[in-house]
């Protein structure tokens, strides 16, 4: 129990007196979970909506892989993207490893699946509803997925946000491709991990908290410059 | 929606400052000594090169230094070391300092290896009383080291029976694990005094020539993997066996103990 007031403490410390290594790795975690999560969701909404309004022949073995790959165990995609990303791999003359790029790399791959299956599952609903309405309209494919999505924006918020979540507290991939580097690929988690490992615990646990808070902030932050919730506009 | 655009973009700016940068693969148990934190900065201020650290377990980091992937590595398990410059990855192997491993174990020890006469005798003992002994499992070079003992203590690791936990992690998750379940457990000294959370174990055995543990520096070869900067590393070899490097691994000290003796060959 020691460990965690001692924790929340100095967590409030770490954050009153604004700590240079604290701002940085946290700016850095914002940095690699947000622009995974942008290029994610530049993939993974287009697709949830394709698949709500096309019919073709492998769409339901597509939709039942997407929804398996949900639970991919970041430490193998860190692993395959090591590989991938290596001096000796096939990518390796890009020299990317151990940077955030590599980084954002792997959380992508970790959570285009899960923003697919969320972002599907609310268009295909909404596809019943607005089905006869599109189809007597004439209009193109390109035209539904598009009307699609942004009269679902609300529901694909909620995708990209459950993408979010598990990218911001994602830390086996990152650690295997990002290598944890003091100053260069260090965020929040692998600091975690880091802690930990040095019997830290209190400073540990302060990260952790801040960690969270993070998550919270970034969420009230996307919903308050959305405005959803808002009364009289659902 | 253009406010969230923004956003985004403040938090994409960061600087970035650009200094000569290399990467060297090191074992946590360099790392987590804290003496990397005093190495480093003074290496920036001398040299200008910003080492960029993977923090690693020693098998690991000799595959990132064969894979080309890092521009140097220091690491402490001399068989394989040797095998790495035999494969042709590293130019030549540096012998920069030493520091000690030792036994630790709950404050009670009732295998009495408190009272041992030689590393051997302290396995010989924990074996014998089959009190939990949680090794490193991670085919790091503290765990090469701990089956290497063994075998000197004329013992078999692959055949002893539940009191002996792989746990297949770094130094500070085996000290954790060792925390928990009150059990036996080899360290390097440095992890060991730098470690916050230490229960109710203490250090019980130290000193026997055959626990210390030789730190070498091995450059990638770069007419393997042509990318390596060969010069950054060749220049950060300077400064470790260099008398400032000297003066600073000497010095550098936890509670009053020296962790590293410098012994590179100038």
């Amino acid at each position: 129990m020691g460990d965690l007031w001692d924790g929340l403490s100095q967590a409030f410390f770490l954050l009153v007196t604004l700590d240079g290594d604290l701002v940085e790795i946290t700016l850095r975690s914002l940095q690699v979970t947000l622009s995974a999560l942008v290029i994610a969701s530049v993939i993974a909404l287009p697709l949830g909506a394709l698949l709500a309004v096309r019919r073709f022949r492998l769409r339901r073995v597509t939709i039942a892989v997407l929804n398996a790959l949900m639970g991919l165990p970041p430490v193998v995609v860190g692993l395959i993207v090591y590989i991938l990303l290596s001096r000796s791999g096939p990518f390796g003359v890009m020299g990317l490893l151990f940077t955030p790029t590599a980084m954002i790399i792997a959380q992508v791959i970790i959570i285009v699946p899960l923003i697919a299956s969320i972002a599907h599952q609310a268009l295909r609903e909404l596809w019943t509803e607005y089905h006869d309405l599109l189809i007597s309209m004439n209009t193109t494919h390109v035209q539904r997925m598009k009307a699609l999505l942004w009269d679902g924006r609300r529901a694909l918020l909620t995708a990209s946000l459950a993408g979010f979540g598990r990218a911001i507290g994602e830390v086996g991939a990152i650690m295997i491709v990002g290598g944890n580097i003091d100053h260069a690929t260090r965020v929040l988690t692998t600091a975690i991990a880091l802690e930990t490992s040095k019997g830290d615990f209190a400073l540990a646990l302060a990260l952790g908290f801040i960690l969270i808070g993070l998550a919270i902030a970034v969420n009230f932050a996307i919903h308050w410059l959305t405005q959803t919730e808002r009364e009289g506009r659902w | 929606m253009k406010t969230l655009w923004v956003a985004f973009a403040a938090v994409m700016w960061t600087v970035q400052v650009q200094a000569e940068e290399m990467k060297m693969a090191v074992t946590t148990s360099f790392h987590n000594s804290g003496l990397s934190d005093v190495l480093l900065p003074a290496i920036r201020d001398d040299l200008g090169l910003e080492v960029q650290l993977l923090v690693v377990g020693t098998g690991q980091a000799l595959r990132l230094g064969a894979a080309g992937d890092v521009d140097a590595i220091l690491v402490h398990s001399k068989t394989a070391e040797e095998k790495f410059l035999a494969e042709g990855n590293g130019t030549h192997r540096r012998e920069i300092m030493y520091n000690d491993f030792v036994f630790i174990g709950p404050k009670s020890d009732i295998a009495a290896v408190g009272i041992a006469t030689s590393a051997s005798d302290a396995l010989q003992k924990i074996a014998a009383s089959e009190q939990t002994f949680v090794s490193r499992g991670d085919d790091s070079g503290t765990h090469k080291k701990e089956l290497s003992l063994w075998r000197g203590a004329g013992l078999n690791a692959e055949t002893f029976g539940d009191w002996y936990r792989a746990v297949g992690a770094g130094m500070g998750a085996a000290l954790n694990t060792a925390a928990g379940m009150n059990a036996y457990v080899m360290s390097d000294r440095a992890s060991w005094l730098n470690f916050g959370n230490k229960g109710d174990l203490a250090l019980l055995y130290a000193g026997d020539p055959v626990l210390f543990n030789q730190y070498a520096y091995i450059p990638v070869n770069p007419e393997k993997h042509g990318h390596v900067q060969h010069d950054l590393a060749m220049q950060l070899e300077g400064w470790l066996v260099s008398d400032r490097a000297k003066e600073l691994i000497d010095g550098y000290q936890i509670n009053g103990e020296t962790l590293f003796v410098f012994n590179a060959v100038q």
